[in-house]
């Protein structure tokens, strides 16, 4: 029985391969969008293509960006996790208070400030390992778990800071928060740096296309040899990171913690990635997509910002302009969001 | 044919379709083909995976409108393609996937969108008289209070069928509906089909195994590459015949049987005392170049044991070792680190991941650490080249591809670590004729090259590539049967009718 085993004769079919090109270059099916609003910002404001105000809007983005990424891979990945805005407000706020004195509104607990940072991100680590506990070996709804990490570590921070803002805030902080190298602030190369790792990760690691496998069918991961709980613990890890990094950026930024730290930004993160086309039902978009959703986000804004659009209707129209840009990207790519 | 062809269908057919054609973009799904099935007849529609009968299913239940051609119920043109409920009126279709829901009770899915019998207001009390009665009246022995969720695969058929035939449609598709009963279930299904035939009821029967056609239908239509091949009483049809006729190629099923394969004393698989998920202290050895089949009903605990060697399952006492060294349970990387691989249960459900690549599922259990997209795009050319995959190319995703091309690529990534067993759970579920030639065929000649292989199955086709054939029944192993075992021996074994 060779039979089996010769070469095939069937030739390539050609409408296979042509449904095949268009699917490669989905991933930049925002460029052309991107661009649009780059001609148009130009056109109604003369400033809006000077190289301050597009790092403006890079800077202004660089948060949310961090945000998405991480909440990318691990919708990527088929999970979901909420928790992720009140971890930006949280975990700068109970670092920066284990370290000040209770006369700047600390715990007096009183460590070295040099501890900020690798505290910082140990407390994203046990957000994110808390999580994935509770989902991957409780077992229980991944959604209701991190909407309950929502509300407590929000509610945590509240009652850390009594309600205010800290603005004793550590060096190390507002150094990474306002610096620039080679005329790019900090918080851009940050998030260039972590995008092109997760972007190369995603691509060309084996690590990486686990989480498509898991996200596409985890039952068929797992079958493949693919540790699925480690993956997904570690996605929901790295995301948790990333919104800790998001928020040690801002705190620089802004010199100090506000009490409502990130507020909102959940939205904002989902509307970028699913504009991204990051399906919330796992296993499909890429980070590169997730990202373009982030600019054409940021460009929306501020072309509404430099047409003078009062800040009373900013909000306002910010959810109006998501929907539309949820619209636009449906008939971008011509595919349906789930 | 000519006989019934003459009288022009008027009030003797219950379903006819003539001259119908369909194209989805480039391919030619139904090329100009008709089918005309008597009324009370079970009529056989057999053809290979895309022949064209999903889509000729398609256009009789009236979810595609044919390019051109005519569909008719009972002499009478069918309803616009609107008109669902006028469809639900003639036709009723059960497909191998469910399409009842889950989360409900049987009542209220014998009765979905139409819970309220005309009333307007739904009343529970009505609607589950009404259902004891539908499901009395079919025999159908389920409580309309269940969950549809917990019933069988059988029951659940049952009730599809039930309620199909509440609509007042007398003619039912049955879409591979033994795919995923065992063998007594199979045999009720069957005698359910006849005695509903008694009562009037007419059957389009789409099956892959040929056997079955000849158990219940009467009549047998061949679709090969979108085109009619032929209509035939199934009596007048012999095996050899039907699948030249869907192969185009005379010869029946070429399926190797192996008996020339060298045979070795090198042990390569030791599994001792395993027990585990639905089995208990099952002891089995094999040999390089060795193939196993392992038979047993659906409740036999062959699944979980062959399972649980491959890790997917934590055995709870018992050893594994491959050659000589021994494997950690319940674990997949390890006992893939060892050299096993498998093709597992259920393709759709564990082995693959729809929407990627054929090379990136290809490659999935081997992938190293740096994963580079011209590396696994070759690695994609040469499984397809390997396993005679009929596709595009490497990276077109798997969703694309047919039963038995997705299933090539599953045996393609069992194989891509090179491993010294196969563990292969159902291998040639669902496909065509040529595909499962061409996946035995895979198993004999991997079998010569020096592996062992376990092939879990209850087709008889697949086990003629084994060298020995061991039945499980109730978790532990009851028979073992050589080379040259009868089909009746074999099966009253696995029915767990043994003699002995």
């Amino acid at each position: 029985m060779t039979k089996a085993m010769t070469p095939p004769v069937s030739a390539p079919t050609p409408p296979g391969k042509q449904k095949f090109q268009f699917a490669r270059y989905q991933d930049l099916a925002l460029v052309p969008v991107i661009i649009l609003l780059l001609i148009i910002g130009a056109i109604l404001s003369p400033i809006f293509l000077t190289p301050g105000n597009l790092i403006a809007v890079l800077t202004q983005q660089s948060e949310l960006s961090l945000l998405v990424l991480g909440q990318a891979m691990i919708l990527i990945v088929g999970k979901m996790d909420l928790s992720l805005e009140s971890t930006v407000g949280l975990a700068p706020a109970l670092a920066v208070a284990l370290i000040i004195p209770s006369a700047s509104g600390g715990l007096d607990v009183g460590l070295a400030a040099w501890l900020a940072l690798p505290l910082c991100l140990l407390i994203g680590v046990v957000i994110g390992g808390l999580n994935g506990f509770l989902i991957l070996k409780v077992g229980l709804s991944g959604f209701m778990v991190t909407l309950g990490m929502l509300t407590m570590l929000r509610g945590l921070q509240l009652a850390i800071t009594e309600g205010k803002s800290l603005i004793d805030v550590p060096e190390s902080f507002l150094y990474l928060g306002s610096t620039t190298w080679l005329g790019l602030p900090a918080a851009v190369w940050i998030c260039v740096l972590c995008y092109a790792v997760g972007i190369f990760v995603l691509k060309y690691l084996r690590a990486g296309r686990s989480l498509y496998a898991i996200g596409g069918n985890s039952e068929a991961a797992r079958a493949a040899g693919i540790r699925v709980d480690r993956v997904v613990w570690t996605v929901l890890i790295i995301g948790s990171v990333l919104a800790v990094v998001a928020g040690i950026l801002m705190t620089g930024r802004l010199g100090s913690v506000a009490a409502t730290q990130g507020e909102g930004m959940i939205f904002q993160v989902f509307a970028a990635a699913v504009i991204g086309g990051i399906s919330l039902q796992g296993g499909k978009g890429t980070l590169f997509g997730a990202l373009s959703g982030v600019l054409m986000l940021g460009l929306v804004e501020q072309i509404l910002r430099l047409q003078g659009v009062s800040g009373f209707y900013i909000k306002a129209s910010y959810g109006a302009v998501i929907i539309l840009a949820l619209i636009v990207t449906r008939f971008a790519t011509g595919q349906k969001q789930e | 044919m000519t006989d019934f062809a003459s009288v022009g269908g008027a009030d003797n057919l219950a379903a006819a379709a003539r001259g119908v054609t369909k194209r989805f973009g480039r391919t030619l799904a139904l090329d100009d083909v008709g089918i005309e099935i008597r009324a009370g007849e079970s009529h056989a529609l057999v053809g290979r995976n895309g022949a064209g009968k999903s889509t000729l299913v398609s256009v009789l239940t009236g979810m595609q409108l044919p390019d051109a051609g005519e569909v008719s119920f009972f002499g009478e043109p069918a309803p616009s393609v609107a008109d669902r409920a006028a469809w639900r009126r003639h036709v009723a279709c059960v497909y191998q996937k469910s399409t009842v829901v889950p989360e409900l009770s049987v009542a209220e899915n014998l009765f979905i969108n139409r819970q309220d019998l005309g009333g307007g207001m739904i009343s529970w009390k009505k609607l589950r008289a009404e259902a004891s009665s539908l499901l009395e009246t079919y025999d159908v022995a389920v409580h309309p209070d269940s969950l549809v969720s917990t019933l069988t695969v059988e029951q659940r058929q049952l009730v599809e069928i039930a309620r199909a035939l509440s609509i007042g449609s007398r003619f039912v598709i049955l879409d591979e509906p033994t795919a995923q009963l065992d063998g007594p279930a199979i045999e009720r299904l069957f005698d359910r089909m006849r005695s509903l035939q008694d009562k009037g009821v007419t059957f389009l029967f789409i099956s892959h195994h040929l056997q079955e056609v000849y158990e219940v239908c009467q009549t047998v239509t061949v679709y090969r590459d979108a085109r009619h091949i032929v209509t035939a009483p199934v009596a007048e049809m012999s095996k050899p015949d039907l699948i030249e006729a869907m192969t185009g190629e005379a010869g029946g099923l070429n399926v190797p049987s192996g008996d020339d394969r060298p045979s070795s004393t090198d042990e390569v698989l030791a599994v001792s005392s395993l027990s585990g998920d639905h089995f208990s202290d099952v002891s089995l050895a094999a040999t390089r170049g060795e193939v196993i089949g392992l038979a047993g009903s659906a409740s036999s605990g062959k699944h979980e044991f062959a399972e649980t060697i491959y890790g997917l399952r934590k055995p709870s006492a018992g050893t594994i070792s491959v050659n000589g060294s021994a494997v950690r349970g319940g674990d997949v990387p390890a006992a893939l680190k060892a050299g096993i691989g498998c093709v597992p249960r259920d393709r759709h459900h564990q082995g693959l991941v729809l929407d990627l690549s054929i090379a990136e599922n290809a490659t999935m259990s081997t992938a190293h650490a740096f994963v580079w997209p011209s590396a696994q795009r070759s690695a994609g050319s040469t499984a397809i080249a390997s396993y005679d995959v009929k596709a595009a190319g490497p990276d077109q995703p798997v969703s694309d591809l047919s039963g038995g091309n997705q299933q090539k690529v599953v045996m393609a990534r069992a194989l891509a670590g090179d491993p010294s067993v196969l563990v292969l759970i159902n291998p040639t579920a669902g496909v065509d004729v040529k595909s499962k030639e061409s996946l035995l065929g895979v198993v004999d000649a991997q079998a010569r090259r020096g592996k062992a292989a376990i092939v879990v199955s209850d087709e008889l086709d697949d086990l003629r590539v084994c060298d020995r054939v061991l039945v499980m029944f109730h978790g532990s192993v009851v028979r073992e049967f050589s080379r040259g075992w009868r089909d009746q021996e074999l099966i009253a074994a696995i029915e767990g009718m043994s003699s002995e």
